[in-house]
């Protein structure tokens, strides 16, 4: 009576377990397709793309569209333009948000809450509101077309507010004996953030880091608006830009550069999804 | 929202020093930059010819005269609606049905963030493809028999097609906040429950949705926030059409301003977009005192 119970349950157990898969599975489709469909679709010829029935795998593998993406664009330098930018993004705002974030937290300093609010107040304020007199004060200051604005807005903009909350809500929660022994021992504030804070704050760097990088390694907008000339563009700009280059249709290309350009940060998450997820997580954007 | 006091002491410079890039970046680039939008408002300017005028609440009358400019804003609701409830119901789902332990469960949740990390010119530009007449799903539906309609150019699918997109290009993140948070939920509160009699449906109404009311809120104002704002997909999908019918805010501006060059006008469209942004971010946090009991 009582095995037979178990077994009943163990069954319904398992019935539940499978269900579960399955419906993981199913649920797995839309997230996972586009993706391995663009990756698999870049080794089609150009008049497999839309081959019906459609197929993710191609029926003849070939390397065209990959060799034209070199050729139609310069997709190297603009590889090389998107990660000189977000490096100099991602390492700036790592250090200028962790300052911002520190003193938020344990620094009393005059107008503290004001500045605090105007902070969260300009995450309502999207680009695209402020996009006109930006754009004029950069023609004005003859930057048009450089990479300058690629590289101030997104470090000091107000789309940085996000990591200073972030490193706020990290250090409003780090123990404050680690701070006060430093301090007996005669190191000064500045040094008890340099020396003892913000090594500690890992979780909050790898969230900053990741989430900063992506920001500025996917901008779009704000290439569109500035950017003008091919050398100078970066990856979003430069996919959509493949087609009717030279009055035909390059999708096996454009597919090609947009898995260029996702595929490597891709591996990287996969290799740290660990703490790639849990940091974001962990120091999460939550109360 | 600061729970603990800061130290006093002699350091109030040095804290000024500290946020000062930040709040000088902030002021320089956000604040009075939207200060000019809203004095350009009042201008007829066009770039071309340079020429700027004060015209009053012309842009603003003119406005509310446009007829694309309502279909701008019903589009930009009807877009922030969907994508809002659309990706909390998937977002919770996924956290609940991910919260256990479970062979392979760090592989579904690899997969359910993935595209957060794929560039959203990339991510647009497939869906393209899959959502063309002769794409991949409709491909796929013909072999189920049913004839797909052409997604992204009917009036009555465009829009919540690229509702679709954003959906789930982003829906990962505010998945893993809510794992996060369900993660806080005390096992022994459930199993508690569970001994009072209590269904899953019930234990999660009653028990696990309070105690993730703080995330619900905050992602419910990021995800508005957000989706507000949308752009990219947009322009590479639809381009605003058909008819206007997905020709949200943002993009309804950067046509004003960057394809028919009139900066005074487009500037009203942005003084209205944030007002709405702004409406809306307070409606969520005002009404947070009936459902969240925890202090956000």
């Amino acid at each position: 009576m009582r095995s037979d119970a178990a077994r009943a349950d163990r069954n319904r157990s398992r019935v539940t377990t499978i269900t579960l898969y399955a419906l993981l599975v199913v649920l797995s489709l839309p997230f996972l397709y586009p993706t391995l469909w663009m990756f698999f679709s870049s080794f089609k010829p150009a008049n497999e793309i839309f081959v019906q029935p459609p197929a993710l795998l191609p029926r003849e593998w070939t390397l065209d569209g990959f060799a034209q993406v070199f050729t139609a664009q310069p997709f190297l330098q603009q590889y090389g333009n998107s990660m000189y930018i977000a490096a100099i993004v991602t390492v700036s705002s790592i250090l200028l948000s962790a300052m911002a974030g520190y003193a938020f937290a344990r620094i009393r300093f005059p107008l503290r809450n004001a500045a605090f609010t105007l902070m969260l107040a300009a995450m309502m304020v999207p680009t695209e509101v402020t996009i006109i007199p930006i754009f004029t004060a950069v023609n004005a200051m003859g930057l048009n077309d450089t990479h300058w604005p690629l590289i101030i807005l997104p470090i000091f903009g107000p789309t940085s507010v996000v990591s200073v909350f972030i490193y706020r809500q990290h250090f409003l929660s780090f123990p404050k004996e680690y701070e006060e022994a430093a301090r007996l021992d005669g190191v000064s504030r500045a040094g008890v953030f340099f020396r003892i804070a913000l090594p500690l704050a890992k979780p909050a760097i790898a969230a900053v880091g990741i989430m900063a990088f992506l920001r500025s390694f996917n901008m779009y907008f704000e290439a569109l608006i500035f950017l003008r000339t091919p050398e100078n563009f970066t990856l979003g700009l430069a996919i959509t830009r493949y087609q009717d280059f030279y009055g035909e249709q390059m999708w096996n290309t454009q597919l090609g550069a947009a898995s260029l350009t996702v595929v490597p940060i891709l591996v990287v998450f996969l290799i740290a999804q660990k703490q790639f997820v849990q940091g974001l997580a962990q120091t999460g954007i939550k109360g | 929202m600061s729970s603990r006091r800061p130290r006093p002491g002699g350091n109030g410079w040095l804290g000024v020093a500290f946020v000062a890039p930040q709040v000088l970046g902030v002021i320089v680039l956000g604040v009075v930059p939207f200060i000019f939008v809203i004095w350009y408002s009042f201008n007829e300017w066009r770039p071309l010819t340079g020429e700027m005028e004060f015209i009053g609440l012309d842009n603003y009358y003119r406005l509310v005269a446009d007829p694309t400019f309502s279909a701008s804003i019903i589009a930009s609701l009807l877009f922030s609606a969907g994508v809002l409830v659309l990706n909390l119901v998937i977002a919770i789902s996924l956290a609940v049905l991910l919260n256990r332990r479970m062979k392979g469960i760090t592989g579904f949740r690899t997969i359910f963030f993935s595209p957060v990390v794929v560039s959203v010119v990339a991510w647009s530009v497939t869906w393209g493809f899959l959502l063309a007449p002769d794409g991949g799903i409709n491909g796929a539906l013909a072999i189920l028999g049913i004839d797909g309609p052409n997604w992204l150019a009917d009036p009555s699918t465009a829009l919540i097609s690229l509702v679709v997109v954003q959906v789930f290009k982003g829906v990962g993140m505010n998945m893993v906040l809510f794992l996060a948070a369900l993660q806080s939920v005390p096992e022994e509160i459930r199993e508690a429950a569970h001994l009072d009699g209590a269904g899953p449906w019930r234990s999660f109404r009653s028990i696990t949705v309070p105690m993730i009311a703080p995330t619900i809120l905050l992602t419910g104002i990021l995800t508005t926030i957000g989706s507000l704002e949308v752009f990219a997909p947009v322009q590479l999908l639809t381009g605003g059409g058909p008819g206007d019918t997905t020709n949200v805010l943002p993009f309804f501006l950067y046509r004003t301003a960057f394809i028919s060059q009139q900066f005074g006008y487009a500037s009203a469209i942005g003084v209205v977009l944030f007002a709405i942004i702004l409406a809306l971010t307070m409606l969520q946090w005002t009404t947070r005192r009936r459902w969240v009991h925890d202090e956000v």
